[in-house]
């Protein structure tokens, strides 16, 4: 049972600098919880002080019903993975992965089956006894990973684990760490994660849900389906999906979102959920979501450049001086996107209005736009 | 076929004969280089070489003329240096320069280590104060601390011991040594010490398991630089030390000028080679460390 709850969780440095504001978040037993955000929003400090490496300013920590704001890192039940892999450079593999068991004095046989188990299921056996600095980036982060998974923990704490991987290696790293969660649920462990990362792929494909943060706020947090499909708001919106969201400002009028000498009829569905109150507003449109049309309603664009990705092609357009991107199959390019001029349809029913004033996603439960 | 193989033939041997050029070049210019190299360093040398050289003259050559070689080579300089004027041999006082040094490094080693360690990963009251002072310390000229030190001292009975030499090194008295070693942690990550934590290490573990063996490299140098501060130290023995039986070798040289009415250079000269024999072994012998140590810090990906 190691459930997590992060209550008013605050944290100030030097008295006047407060860079977590505040958060609330409940994470269940065995989930897989992300906190991801950009460089700064504070998602490091916030597991650092669930790892209790950092002080709590205010708020409480609760792991598995007890409260360990006082509690010292080792005795939370946690273990973590840090970013650099904090391996200990004099020790060789083994005594890295069994550090912790002989400070807490455990047996010597027992200790020896805990290693020899926890590197077969990480295939580290042949590294046993190398030192740290004949390993590779990927062998050391197993290492790392085993240093945490010996200690067979209540939860999983990673501080960005992968980002001084390169590309392929974080991508097959990225799908050993889910199956390892999976593979401990199914054995019955269960152990909470919360994976730190400040890279939405990562944070889309591995978690069952995902904590958005900005600047120390929580912004959302909801399953990858969640916040793909229905971002709370605008940073969200921006924030999760490549490419990004195209965020257009204009105004909102009689059901139809007018921007410079262009209207678009935002569907009835969309229309009915919104007031009819005119303001201004930001319509929100996926890029995936985008039709190469040669007539009917649609937003007018010129093209100015395109990016062939294989079985796609993403369209870079100008529209009344602002950029719009779009990504179409490679055989619509090659039928509708030649000319000059493109015709640009976006799928009514994922259009998001967003609040200009305070970033609300005013088309999801039905809102008003401040005036 | 010969047209195209002619001008081919001809840029080669224009080719070959360029880079001939370069590899001579390259030859005048090592020579050049290392000749001037080994000029300058024989004249640094030269004392040192000379010394060698003139602890095997006779007493009379030594002053005879600024060559090195000795006309007809003698060990007695050393023999009878080594029973000096005293009831005791040199090797009575090479002892006592040993057991001197001995707990002072390890005393040094520990001590900084530990104050090392509080100052630059923990946070607690006046810290910014004490390191201030610590830095004040080391500003200090020595000179000014020699009376109350001597006084203090002389108040606990400790005169004509070790225990002035050991004591206050013990207690992390050299500021240097803490300030070195202060930043060689703040250079280190802190990763491993909160790895070390979240495994269950109290302060002390994490100081003996994690930090002691990445310090390494800096602790060699600490005990390094103790050991030859000591072996040369002069005015530390000569103000606490009266007892010619406790005389350690930097005092027992001294003795061989002061108790002699004609000095018997040669016996000086040999002894002083024998003084400066353990630095250098020990200093050529730990070079090794100063190399490997460094690049033995955190590995980064």
């Amino acid at each position: 049972m190691a459930q997590v709850q992060l209550k008013n969780l605050e944290k100030v440095y030097n008295k006047t600098n407060k860079v977590v504001h505040g958060i609330d978040l409940d994470i269940k037993d065995g989930e897989f919880m992300v906190l991801v955000g950009p460089s700064g929003c504070a998602k490091s400090t916030t597991l650092r002080m669930v790892a209790g490496l950092e002080e709590i300013t205010a708020g409480d920590v609760i792991i598995g019903g007890e409260r360990v704001n006082d509690l010292s890192p080792s005795k939370r039940q946690i273990a973590m993975v840090f970013q650099n892999y904090a391996l200990y450079p004099h020790m060789k593999v083994r005594g890295n992965l069994s550090f912790g068991l002989r400070i807490a004095g455990r047996p010597k046989a027992e200790i020896a089956a805990a290693v020899d188990k926890v590197a077969e299921i990480l295939e580290i056996e042949p590294l046993l006894d190398r030192l740290p600095k004949q390993l590779s980036g990927g062998q050391a982060q197993r290492v790392a990973l085993g240093r945490a998974l010996i200690k067979n923990p209540g939860v999983f704490l990673f501080d960005e684990p992968l980002s001084n991987l390169d590309a392929k290696l974080r991508a097959s790293m990225r799908v050993r760490i889910t199956d390892l969660h999976r593979q401990l649920k199914a054995e019955g462990s269960s152990p909470t994660v919360i994976y730190v990362t400040h890279d939405q792929t990562e944070a889309m494909t591995m978690g069952d849900r995902i904590c958005v943060m900005q600047a120390g706020h929580i912004m959302q947090v909801a399953t990858p389906k969640e916040l793909y499909n229905a971002p709370a708001n605008l940073f969200v919106a921006g924030f999760i999906g490549t490419p990004e969201m195209n965020l257009v400002e204009g105004a909102m009028e009689g059901g139809e979102f007018i921007m410079g000498s262009q209207r678009l009829a935002l569907g009835s569905d969309l229309a009915s959920r919104l007031s009819s109150q005119p303001g201004n507003a930001v319509l929100g449109i996926r890029p995936q979501q985008f039709s190469l049309v040669s007539e009917g309603p649609a937003l007018q664009a010129k093209l100015v450049n395109a990016e062939f990705m294989g079985h796609e092609v993403y369209m870079h357009a100008d529209c009344e001086g602002r950029r719009l991107v779009s990504v179409v199959g490679a055989a619509e390019f090659e039928a509708r996107g030649q000319s000059d001029v493109i015709r640009l349809r976006p799928d009514p029913k994922t259009l998001h209005v967003f609040d200009k004033s305070d970033g609300r996603n005013v088309s999801l439960h039905g809102g008003s736009i401040a005036a | 076929m010969t047209d195209l193989t002619l001008p081919k033939t001809a840029a080669r041997s224009s080719d070959e004969a360029a880079a001939a050029k370069r590899a001579r070049m390259d030859l005048i210019s090592a020579v050049v280089r290392y000749s001037l190299l080994f000029g300058v360093g024989f004249l640094m040398l030269y004392p040192l070489i000379w010394l060698v050289g003139a602890s095997f003259k006779t007493n009379s050559e030594i002053f005879a003329g600024a060559g090195f070689l000795p006309e007809s080579p003698t060990v007695e300089g050393y023999v009878q240096g080594w029973q000096t004027s005293t009831p005791y041999t040199f090797g009575r006082f090479f002892w006592n320069s040993f057991l001197i040094i001995l707990p002072k490094v390890i005393g040094t080693a520990i001590s900084c280590t530990m104050v090392a360690y509080a100052f630059a990963r923990f946070e607690f009251p006046l810290k910014k104060v004490l390191f201030g002072s610590v830095i004040a310390v080391l500003l200090l000229p020595n000179v000014v601390t020699r009376i109350p030190q001597y006084i203090l001292f002389r108040d606990l009975g400790w005169l004509d011991s070790f225990l002035p030499l050991w004591v206050p090194s013990a207690l992390a008295g050299d500021a240097f040594f803490v300030f070195m070693l202060v930043q060689f942690l703040r250079s280190l990550p802190t990763d491993m010490e909160e790895a070390a934590r979240v495994d269950g290490a109290n302060s002390l573990q994490t100081l003996i398991f994690i930090v002691v063996p990445m310090l390494g490299p800096a602790l060699v140098s600490v005990c390094l630089f103790q050991f030859m501060w000591t072996m040369n130290d002069f005015l530390g023995p000569l103000i606490y030390i009266s007892s010619v039986d406790k005389y350690p070798v930097s005092l027992a040289l001294k003795l061989s000028i002061d108790t002699t009415e004609a000095f018997e250079w040669n016996r000086i000269l040999a002894m002083s080679v024998l003084t400066i024999t353990p630095a250098l072994v020990v200093f050529f012998a730990a070079q090794r460390y100063f190399i490997e140590g460094i690049s033995a810090g955190g590995r980064k990906g």
